[in-house]
């Protein structure tokens, strides 16, 4: 591929060194485990977690003549993909063997695609908060068999082979080099996560392996010539991901300073020391003798099948966020909170229907997100509903309650459950609105508190005070709003 | 007894129905045979004697009651490149030492399905490889025909040379083969039988030990071109555990047989005719299209241009796809393993000592030809002269031929431990001169039994035919065997 510089240079993001700025240049390659109930070429199951070679295939062990196929879910789901990162979807697509020799590497060969994968260029845009949207090229995906496991920790001189992973699918997810930071790398990331939760086509779990980035990073004077890479591997979370362009740039950029020249090579990020350290030199890298597997036919299929997957294709971030903020009249900002995953969106939607959605979006991300991060839940399993959030948002709006006493009744339902609209009535937290009721308690507290009625005629802001009384007087319930009219009208303020 | 070993399979069918013998009888006609005669001819690899009874039984059982299927009690021979389920299964190899699969292979599943009797797996090149079967780990299978006044050893040809002397010697009714690059006809024009090897795409490679996967394609060999069609029936069929097979019916191949050749357009390549080329090989020939001719084929000359380039471009694509398909014996999960200091130590002294010196060539040719740098020169090219071989044969089909006829072999049967060959490996790789371009361009072709040379050497000749249009193979090589009316019963000398 061509390499073409579509960024222009922005100074926040340079990086000082001691001869001048410097200017990341990064490139992801994103390994999805394709979600699919069999392998990529086999019957066998795909289940995480199964004893050691439990999901093996004879096939997946590469047993003399075995032959693979298709599985046709993969081919979909990586179509499904495609359109997500609305690339172009190649009807034609060719399965080619990558041979090299590793022990968990039963066939001595991944079939992968080279020349011509399934999906060719797209786009995925990034919101950079007040930096605006960035644009990242997708150079292509394709589809590709993962490779079972080495475990080397269970005997003093033999390793120990489990191939329920082998013959797994996954998709190879390619970006342009368009990323110029550590943040827009993880937000990159975090992004393609997003959008392949939203599809169903990856659970996007970094902590099993099921999303993991090869990151290409290479360093630059700013807007100059792209310079030599260095690609660090299998990179399994995001945190990861920014310290380890962190450190690659700053170790790259000290080699050039000191007059040195950067090798190409691979590189692996150790976690516990933060630094990247080198695996194998360009002279190690492995000639991987990539030909068409004759074992397959190429992948081809019509318009249609194409169109069909179209049509059933999930409302993806970017349209939602753009909806949302249309729909409810919300910021930018909140509609990103709201968008980050399928089931906080619909979360939002069902609170925000038919009610405000400024409030909703309020409740939901301050005090409900909150609150659930608080306690390491999640919308699935939290313990209040969108339809109790959206009762107590009903309670506020109709002057029931106060927002405070609100934040009581949400303590209430979290903790207790049960219909916010009941316990209000039961619990008598309804907020005073009757004018008379509110007026007895004023007049009360103006005619025990004569001094302070004379100091709130010359400093009218000691009114919070008359305020506070009437509110500790009604137990928190009476209307503010009425409060402040009444008492301004009998203070004559 | 020793007569039935003799009989057809088409007449062990018609046998077996009518009551006059028992698969049981048939079975252990063969055994025996088997055991007297493998010593010496070295065909089987390994013999199944007590599946083999208990397969033969259990067909007695149903032909009792009038059910079974179409090759119910026939005793068969199997390339031991086919996956036997719970049988050896080694490729004539060392580097599959003791691997029994857990799976049987789709064409000798359905043979069974058929009722078919397995007697045993077939000696073979190593990992098909091979025009002699000489490099079988298991030592040469000795040709049961001798040149007359000769007592000098034999090839069968290869690689499935135990298919073909095993047939030829009457230790088996019929036998499935392999052919990647003349594998299944070679053998059979140097025994005397006959060998085809239908479109690719026409049997289901599952389970069948992979050479060079877009050009491997099995069929049997058998005493008679309707023993051929009747065995090709019951292997042939879509599989969809194959990506490469075809959704096709299967004909009804023996029903083609007596078609006749009358206005069928016989094709007649100049460039087989090659320098050097034996007179009796010519004459033959010649022999062949007069016969085609006299019962109503018209003859046609023909050109395949790109004949020459087949076999160097052959031996790109079979080793490069090959250095591929060999890679899952690295000693990790099944077969031999020489253990090492390192995984890279045990990976090399399994390889090294696995693997025969025929196998290591062609890896090593492989993985040159796919190497980074030399793909483009090799591989690439290699394909392309593969498109254009396909594209010779397209041109003259177009122009209305039916199929075409060349010989077989360049010879008749050479000697074992051929100095020369063993000098120069392209010698034995000229084996293949006319029968490559045939697994190139991926279209069936059929070798027949048509005459024998001075000394009474069988030698074939080759039909070659449009895809899965075997049976006019069937029909036309019905009309040589027929005209030809030899014998091809090889004098016992073992």
């Amino acid at each position: 591929m061509s390499l073409v510089d579509t960024r222009t240079p922005d100074p926040k993001k340079f990086i000082k060194g001691a001869t001048g700025d410097w200017e990341m240049v990064i490139g992801l390659e994103i390994h999805a485990q394709v979600t699919s109930e069999s392998k990529l070429f086999s019957g066998s199951s795909t289940q995480f977690g199964n004893a050691p070679n439990s999901n093996v295939s004879f096939v997946d062990a590469a047993m003399p003549g075995m032959l693979p196929t298709i599985n046709q879910e993969c081919v979909r789901q990586a179509v499904r993909t495609g359109l997500g990162l609305k690339a172009k979807i190649n009807n034609r697509s060719i399965f080619d063997r990558k041979n090299y020799f590793y022990p968990d590497l039963p066939q001595g060969y991944q079939i992968s695609q080279f020349k011509d994968p399934i999906v060719g260029e797209g786009i995925v845009y990034l919101d950079m908060g007040k930096d605006g949207e960035v644009e990242i090229g997708i150079e292509r995906l394709h589809l590709e068999q993962d490779a079972g496991k080495s475990i080397h920790d269970q005997h003093p001189n033999m390793s120990f082979i489990d191939l329920n992973r082998s013959g797994v699918a996954l998709m190879e997810i390619v970006s342009k080099p368009d990323i110029r930071s550590s943040e827009e790398a993880r937000t990159y990331i975090a992004k393609i996560r997003t959008i392949l939760r939203y599809l169903g086509t990856c659970d996007g779990n970094m902590e099993q392996g099921s999303l993991r980035a090869d990151i290409n990073v290479s360093v630059r004077s700013p807007g100059g010539e792209f310079g030599t890479r260095c690609e660090i591997k299998n990179v399994n979370s995001m945190r990861f991901a920014v310290a380890a362009i962190e450190y690659e740039a700053r170790r790259q950029i000290d080699i050039l300073e000191d007059g040195g020249k950067i090798d190409q090579e691979t590189r692996l990020f150790d976690s516990k020391s933060g630094k990247t350290r080198s695996m194998r030199s360009k002279e190690e890298a492995h000639d991987y003798r990539y030909f068409p597997d004759p074992d397959l036919l190429p992948l081809e299929f019509d318009d249609e099948f194409v169109a069909a997957l179209a049509k059933d294709l999930p409302e993806l971030p970017d349209e939602k966020h753009d909806r949302f903020v249309s729909e409810y009249s919300i910021t930018s900002y909140d509609a990103s909170v709201l968008i980050s995953s399928r089931s906080n969106a619909d979360f939002f939607e069902n609170v925000a229907k038919g009610r405000d959605g400024k409030l909703a979006a309020n409740w939901v991300i301050n005090e409900f997100f909150g609150r659930l991060a608080k306690e390491e839940l999640d919308v699935s399993n939290s313990p209040i509903s969108a339809k109790q959030l959206g009762g107590i948002i009903d309670l506020i709006s109709s002057g029931d309650i106060s927002g405070k006493i609100a934040k009581d009744l949400f303590e209430i339902v979290w903790g207790e459950g049960g219909d916010p609209a009941d316990i209000v009535e039961k619990r008598s937290m309804k907020q005073v609105s009757d004018t008379g009721a509110i007026e007895k308690m004023i007049d009360e507290i103006i005619s025990t508190n004569p001094e302070q009625v004379e100091k709130v005629k010359l400093k009218p802001q000691l009114i919070g005070w008359f305020v506070g009384q009437v509110m500790k007087a009604s137990q928190g319930k009476a209307n503010p709003q009425a409060v402040n009219k009444i008492l301004k009208e009998k203070l004559g303020l | 007894m020793s007569d039935l070993i003799k009989l057809s399979l088409a007449d062990i069918q018609k046998g077996l129905k009518a009551k006059k013998f028992s698969a049981s009888e048939v079975t252990s006609a063969y055994l025996n045979e088997i055991d007297a005669s493998n010593p010496k001819l070295n065909a089987y690899v390994s013999i199944e004697n007590e599946q083999a009874l208990s397969m033969a039984k259990a067909s007695d059982e149903k032909l009792a009651k009038g059910t079974g299927g179409a090759l119910e009690g026939v005793p068969l021979g199997i390339k031991d490149l086919f996956a036997t389920k719970g049988s050896h299964t080694q490729a004539g190899s060392h580097i599959l030492d003791g691997f029994k699969p857990e799976y049987e292979s789709f064409i000798t599943n359905n043979l069974w399905q058929d009722g078919a009797v397995m007697l045993g797996k077939l000696n073979m090149d190593e990992f098909a490889m091979g025009s002699s079967n000489e490099t079988s780990y298991y030592g040469a299978v000795i040709n049961p025909h001798r040149a007359s006044g000769s007592n000098k050893d034999l090839v069968p040809g290869g690689s499935s040379g135990g298919s073909a002397a095993a047939v030829s010697a009457f230790l088996c009714a019929g036998a499935t083969a392999t052919d990647t690059g003349g594998s299944i006809r070679q053998p059979a024009a140097f025994t005397g039988t006959v060998g085809i090897k239908p479109t690719y795409g026409r049997c289901s490679r599952w389970g069948v030990v992979a050479f060079a996967s877009s050009l491997d394609q099995a069929g049997p060999i058998t005493r008679t071109v309707e023993d051929s069609a009747l065995m090709l029936s019951s292997m042939a069929g879509f599989d969809k555990l194959d990506s490469t097979s075809v959704d096709l019916a299967v004909p009804d191949f023996a029903a083609a047989i007596e078609r006749g050749v009358k206005g069928l357009r016989i094709g007649v390549p100049k460039e087989y005719r090659m320098d050097g080329m034996p007179d009796e090989i010519e004459k033959l020939w010649q022999q062949g299209l007069a016969w085609l001719k006299d019962e109503g084929a018209i003859i046609k000359d023909i050109s395949l241009p790109h004949t020459k380039y087949a076999l160097p471009a052959y031996y790109i694509v079979a080793p490069a796809e090959a250095s591929s398909n060999l890679a899952r014996y690295d000693g990790v999960k099944y077969g031999l393993r020489v253990n090492g200091d390192s995984i890279d130590e045990m990976y090399e002294n399994t390889r090294a000592k696995g693997f025969g010196a025929e196998v290591q060539r062609r890896v090593l040719i492989g993985t040159y030809v796919l190497s980074a740098g030399y793909y483009d020169a090799y591989y690439v090219k290699a394909q392309k002269v593969r498109t254009l071989i396909k594209r010779d044969f397209e041109t003259v089909f177009n122009d209305g031929i039916d199929a075409i006829l060349t010989p077989a072999t360049p010879s008749a049967a050479f000697g074992v431990n051929d100095q020369e060959m063993k000098a120069d490996p392209v010698k034995m790789y000229l084996n293949d001169i006319f029968t490559v371009t045939v697994n190139m361009a991926g279209l069936p072709a059929i070798a027949v039994p048509a005459g024998k040379d001075k000394a009474g050497l069988p030698l074939g000749l080759q039909l070659i035919g449009k895809p899965f249009d075997e049976e006019t193979l069937f029909a036309a090589g019905r009309v040589i065997e027929r005209s030809a009316g030899l014998d091809f019963t090889p004098k016992k000398w073992w």
